[in-house]
């Protein structure tokens, strides 16, 4: 229950917040009037009506949408790799991501062209990655874990380059800037195309939830269960690719949420994944609103999401280690 | 009597030039319960992944119920053959009756979860082993034969017709050996059809009806267990020379082999 007015109430919360002061009675009665069909007089200028309803709604659901995806997919990857220390982008859909929007931003494409590129190489990076690892008809996870590191450390190669002959004044900064995550941009279009890739794999991802706890028992014994374990495991690495392009797409690379909220949510409701994923969900959307209102209401400038992620997520992160002394027993 | 599982002259091999045995024949009927014997390394692991369909075989063939395995989708199979691996720990600490209940799997959809029914069933199974205690003890937590338990408990969730045991009392102490094996012999007495490799001749005695030992390359002997654990054909399948004892103890009797050091 707890989980659930998590990110309810701090969705409702960031509504409220901002720099742009606008009085809480005026802020309901635009929402009345926008989306309940009510008739208040509208006393408040037009552009409290675009902050709310163009800026602050918008990025506050981005923020949860994208938070309950990468958490998702952190606790899908876990299960699926047999180990509670993987992340969602241990495929390389971080490193490829980040080198098409590389690319986006140099050869001055707009908005729409950056974020197509960046979602373009996340889903190649990972598809190089599942070939890669293919051996004798199956995808062992030692040879997916060693495959992701090969075409990370390639498309970061890749990345350099392009930063390396990237003008310095303007691009250089730009990509630099863009790698470390924002929901600055946020608008409403871009929220309507991104809720349906993202929906859908979190959907995916949630009714296959229980069949993770079988797969985490290793191949042999999830097939002698019955289970088609490259089938799922297909489907599962095509649902968070879906889900981590799609974020990085959007708002560059947000780190450690897919990392950290999966632990977290395993020391409060037990490691069984049939109640996992849906926790990973609420908790995630509801930590990443928390961290994106502190990105917009810190400073003056905001400061790069992907920064504070990080900030909180390493310590917390080292916390729950040195708790659990690397074991999760 | 029907014949559960016939293998009709297999072999296997992991790459084109070298195979780990061939024209292996095996018949095991309902209600048997074969050992398989073999030195280290001889492919007794490999042919149960084959009578599971997990390894392809490089020729010959496997029957369930006289039907080929290759016409049986790996979801069919787990509803008739299930395999007890041996007992290692999990990453996560599940609690033992999900481990258990995990066994319900071939009898869900792709989608589905298991309900309050296959938790009542997973249930009933550990409280007729004697195992209840343990639901709620995290996988992790219990010792390696409470462990070996829990995964036959899943096993039988699964409700199989046979079950293969893949070397189910290697790492245990004499307690957890016994606890093992006398789970394993309830269900050999109850019906089930069991096949189970071993590094214990020892143990055939106990609780086979029937033995296989497989050497390098091919079967030396098959039959049943008093026609085929001689001193000769041990001697010939481990390749070291193994004596036969018998020793009488109150009104137990028993007999045990053992290698000779010298």
């Amino acid at each position: 229950m707890i989980m659930i007015l998590f990110p309810i109430s701090l969705f409702i919360l960031s509504l409220f917040l901002g720099r742009y002061i606008i009085p809480a009675n005026q802020i309901l009665k635009i929402l009345g009037n926008k989306f309940l069909g009510m008739n208040f007089d509208p006393l408040w200028t037009s552009a409290a009506e675009t902050v709310i309803i163009q800026v602050r709604l918008p990025r506050a659901i981005m923020a949860a949408l994208i938070g309950a995806g990468l958490s998702m997919s952190g606790a899908a990857f876990q299960g699926m790799f047999q180990n509670p220390l993987v992340s969602p982008f241990i495929l390389g859909v971080s490193a490829g991501a980040s080198f098409g929007a590389a690319v986006g931003l140099v050869l001055e494409l707009p908005a729409i062209g950056i974020q197509a590129l960046a979602f373009i190489f996340g889903l190649l990076a990972v598809a190089i990655t599942y070939f890669l690892a293919h051996i004798y008809k199956s995808t062992p996870i030692l040879m997916l874990v060693l495959s992701g590191m090969v075409v990370s450390t390639f498309f970061q190669a890749m990345l350099s380059l392009v930063k390396f002959v990237a003008d310095d004044e303007e691009k250089l900064p730009a990509i630099t800037f863009w790698l470390m995550g924002s929901l600055g941009s946020i608008e409403v279009d871009d929220l309507l195309i991104a809720i349906i890739p993202i929906g859908i794999s979190m959907i995916v991802l949630f009714l296959l939830r229980w069949k993770l706890n079988v797969l985490s028992m290793g191949d042999r014994e999830s097939r002698s269960m019955g289970v088609n374990n490259e089938l799922i495991k297909t489907i599962i690495i095509i649902a968070t690719t879906v889900i981590t392009s799609t974020a990085v797409a959007f708002c560059g690379i947000i780190g450690w949420v897919g990392q950290v909220i999966p632990h977290f949510c395993r020391m409060i409701v037990g490691p069984d994944h049939k109640v996992l994923i849906p926790a990973t969900m609420l908790v995630g959307a509801g930590y990443l609103i928390l961290i994106d209102n502190f990105c917009r209401l810190l400073t003056a400038n905001e400061i790069p999401l992907g920064i504070l992620t990080a900030v909180v997520g390493a310590p917390v992160f080292a916390f729950l280690l040195r708790k659990t002394k690397g074991g999760w027993n | 009597m029907s014949s559960k599982l016939s293998i009709q002259n297999a072999s296997f091999g992991y790459n084109e030039h070298e195979l780990v045995w061939k024209n292996i024949n095996i018949e095991v009927n309902e209600r048997e319960c074969l050992c398989l014997l073999g030195p280290n390394g001889c492919g007794k692991t490999t042919l149960l992944n084959c009578i599971n369909g997990t390894f392809p075989l490089k020729s010959g063939s496997v029957f369930i119920n006289g039907k080929n395995i290759k016409e049986f989708s790996i979801i069919e199979l787990a509803r008739i053959i299930g395999i007890v691996f041996q007992e290692h720990s999990a990453p996560f600490p599940y609690s033992s009756l999900e481990v258990v209940r995990m066994g319900r799997t071939p009898h869900l959809g792709m989608f589905e979860t298991p309900s309050n029914k296959d938790t009542e069933l997973a249930f009933s199974i550990m409280e007729e082993m004697g195992i209840s205690h343990l639901a709620n003890k995290s996988y992790t937590h219990i010792s390696g034969g409470e462990r070996q338990l829990v995964l036959i408990a899943r096993t039988l969730c699964q409700e199989p017709e046979m079950i293969l045991f893949d070397e189910p009392t290697s790492h245990l102490d004499f307690k957890n050996q016994a606890m093992v094996l006398r789970t394993i012999k309830k269900l050999s007495n109850n019906g089930m059809t069991i096949v189970m490799t071993s590094h214990f001749p020892n143990h055939v005695w106990k609780i086979g009806t029937h033995v296989a030992m497989l050497g390098f390359h091919g079967m030396v002997v098959q039959g049943p267990v008093n026609d085929v654990m001689t001193e000769e054909y041990l001697t010939e399948t481990y390749n070291v020379e193994v004596k036969i004892y018998e020793a009488e103890s109150g009104t137990k009797k028993t007999r045990y082999c053992e290698p000779l050091l010298e």
